[in-house]
């Protein structure tokens, strides 16, 4: 036992699999424990998809103790911040329909383009031809732009004073220690549609469909390796009336038995365990078929003849004198198992038929939500991308582990 | 190699187990295949039987059929004169105390799981010992050993790989010496060990015969060996028994072709390899 954890461990893919998969759940352990506690489905935000990054209260900012700095290239930084390329572009655009000649005009001089925009820029003005939507744009332009000139101090007023009162006033180069506001948070994988934070529900979802895996896994592996092990062994009718039954269930698709099972089961009563059961329950057969061919191969050998002849009973022969021979195959094949079963809840998840949606997130659902807030569509990468790599991740992980165990205990395998 | 032994006739004595008819059929159809057909044997108590044949000729067969493990597909087989009943579990288990085997591979004879003393101690419970104290079933197990030139002090707590494939085929008749069976089938027990091996394993049997008088079906493809060790021989060929007898009658003057052939076959030291007897298209 020692040797073969050691042999197994010796094995660059398993290890690496293994580390792989180690990491996640050590993160699904200690992230909700050390760094964000809370309930995973808290809505932070009001608003959908806010981007990554680190969030600093406004209000907070306004009434921390402020710095001077003169930074040399906090203007230039400034001005693309609210003028981008695309800007300029639009600027020439409307200098264009004006029928201003810009041959001159270089694109890139800031002041000279100011300049212009403010002599030729009109909101009343209706250019021929252009759409409402378009108009809108320049006008949203023009109040971006102006901000660039706008005055070096901004006025804070005080709020409960009838008439307006200046409280204090900030300047261009103001600063405030990012440490002194007393409300900074950051959101690495920013906010999805509902304004949670994905990565806290990420880690919270990678728990929660690992377990809905081992369940699965659990359960498939269980009713597989015993009926496997019954038909392969006991042989005869009981053979025939067990592969009966799995060629049955290996006939049906199990994607669709998945989908009419969980449909049926309804919304209200479709816990994450009650979608891994129906996953384990759906995807037993082939663990059956391919542990029933393992011991067919095992039950004529000399041992097992000499285990019967030692007049064991027949639980006895098939715990000790079969099972510990196909254990590894067992192992390897509950890894898969676990695998296959995280990726059946991302698809029914996926498709609407997961766990109910108000009690854990799994990545299956985190998929669901960002496909139908079309976070796909409107840029926010951070609503799926690190769900479906997390996905890969787990899955890659596992598969690694199960080759480098293929490796180990079959040695034809190793290169 | 020695003189053959002086041999006795068993012909008038107790029978242990004969068969009448005994056929084992595989498959159905055009994938038929006869492996054992209608053999008619009688072996008596204290007799050391060899049954001879080549590869394929059914000798394994039919020693599964003998042993319980396999169903004659047709055939009475009967047990100290009456018909075998091992139709229960526990009938079986019963029909194992009288007849055990010792099998031809060592190597895959053992549960490599499972640790050198489990197999010995198996066989004391299966005695009845299960309730002796732990010093006396170990005195039994190193007087088992020491009959097979084992020390059991250095087999303890090992596991079967850890030892030469003599040793562990010695340990399968230590197993037999602690079982003492009515019956002992050894399907040949010597052909995946060495000469040296071999001898010794063979004067074990023969000892353990004369010591408990167990009836020996010795299964083999070397007519010399069996020769040297039987009284009586069963020749086999193509699931038939061709030819049977006292082993000096059977092997000195021979009536079948392929008992002929089969003797013909041995290898020998001193004079030229007659190979003028082997059928060249058969070995095609």
């Amino acid at each position: 036992m020692k040797n073969t954890l050691r042999q197994v461990f010796h094995s660059s893919k398993f290890l690496v699999g293994f580390i792989i998969f180690a990491l996640i759940l050590l993160t699904v352990w200690l992230y909700p424990l050390l760094i964000n506690p809370g309930n995973p489905l808290e809505m932070i935000g009001v608003g959908t998809f806010a981007k990554p990054g680190t969030y600093v209260s406004l209000y907070d900012a306004v009434n921390t103790r402020t710095e001077t700095l003169r930074l040399p290239d906090a203007d230039d930084k400034r001005v693309a911040y609210l003028l981008s390329d695309a800007d300029r572009v639009a600027m020439i655009e409307w200098f264009g329909i004006m029928d201003i000649d810009v041959s001159e005009l270089d694109a890139t001089d800031t002041d000279a383009l100011l300049d212009l925009w403010f002599e030729n820029y009109d909101p009343a003005i209706k250019p021929k031809g252009m759409t409402q939507a378009r108009r809108n744009f320049f006008k949203r332009l023009d109040k971006s732009i102006r901000q660039i000139r706008s005055a070096d101090t901004l006025k804070v007023m005080h709020p409960e004073e009838d008439e307006l009162v200046e409280r204090s006033s900030i300047t261009k180069t103001d600063y405030v220690n990012v440490g002194d506001v007393a409300n900074v948070k950051l959101l690495p994988l920013g906010t999805d549609n509902f304004g949670r934070d994905v990565l806290k529900e990420l880690v919270s979802a990678t728990g929660t469909s690992i377990v809905i895996g081992l369940i699965a896994g659990v359960v498939a592996t269980l009713i597989g390796l015993t009926l496997g092990l019954l038909a392969g062994y006991v042989g005869g009718l009981v053979d025939d009336v067990i592969m009966f039954i799995t060629n049955i269930f290996t006939v049906i698709p199990s994607f669709v038995l998945l989908i009419l099972i969980s449909y049926s089961i309804g919304q209200e009563q479709r816990g994450a365990s009650v979608v891994a059961l129906v996953i384990g329950f759906t995807s037993w057969t082939w663990t059956a078929r391919s542990v029933r061919s393992q011991v067919i191969s095992l039950r004529n050998r000399d041992h097992v003849n000499l285990s019967k002849l030692s007049g064991h009973s027949l639980v006895r022969i098939i715990v000790t004198d079969i099972l510990p021979y196909i254990a590894s195959y067992v192992v390897m094949a509950f890894i898969l198992q676990v695998s296959s079963g995280i990726l059946s809840e991302a698809q029914l998840s996926l498709l609407g038929l997961g766990p109910k949606t108000t009690v854990t997130p799994t990545l299956g659902l985190m998929m669901n939500w960002a496909m139908l807030y079309s976070a796909h569509t409107n840029g926010s990468w951070w609503a799926y991308f690190p769900v479906i790599l997390t996905i890969t991740l787990i899955s890659f992980s596992l598969n690694l582990m199960n080759t480098g165990l293929d490796q180990v205990f079959n040695p034809t395998l190793r290169d | 190699m020695n003189e053959p032994r002086v041999r006795r006739d068993f012909s008038d004595g107790p029978l242990c187990l004969s068969g009448r008819g005994v056929t084992k059929v595989f498959g159905l159809g055009d994938k038929k295949t006869v492996a054992v057909d209608h053999v008619d044997f009688d072996f008596h108590e204290g007799e050391f039987v060899s049954i001879v044949g080549e590869s394929g000729s059914g000798k394994t067969t039919l020693s599964k059929m003998l042993l319980g493990l396999l169903n004659p597909t047709e055939g009475e087989i009967l047990f100290q004169g009456k018909p075998r009943d091992i139709s229960s579990g526990r009938k079986k288990r019963e029909y194992w105390k009288g007849i055990q085997a010792i099998f031809q591979d060592p190597f895959s004879s053992y549960n490599v799981f499972h640790k050198i003393d489990s197999v010995l101690l198996d066989c004391i419970n299966m005695r009845g010992g299960r309730a002796l104290s732990r010093e006396k079933k170990i005195e039994m197990m190193t007087e088992a050993c020491s009959f097979v030139n084992l020390k059991f002090a250095e087999l303890t707590n090992k596991y079967p790989f850890e030892l030469s494939g003599g040793q562990m085929q010695r340990l399968m008749i230590a197993r037999i010496f602690l079982l003492k069976p009515r019956i002992l089938l050894a399907d040949e027990p010597t052909s995946m060990v060495d000469a040296c091996s071999r001898a010794t394993i063979l004067d074990m049997l023969l000892e353990l015969r004369n010591e408990t008088g167990m009836t020996i079906i010795f299964i083999t493809h070397d007519i010399g060996l069996a020769y040297y060790i039987s009284d009586t021989v069963y020749i086999m060929e193509h699931g038939r028994f061709v030819e049977s007898g006292p082993a000096d009658k059977v092997i000195l003057n021979p009536q079948a072709a392929y008992t002929k052939r089969l003797i013909s076959d041995v290898p020998k030291i001193h004079e030229e390899w007659d190979l003028s007897t082997v059928d060249l298209k058969a070995e095609e």
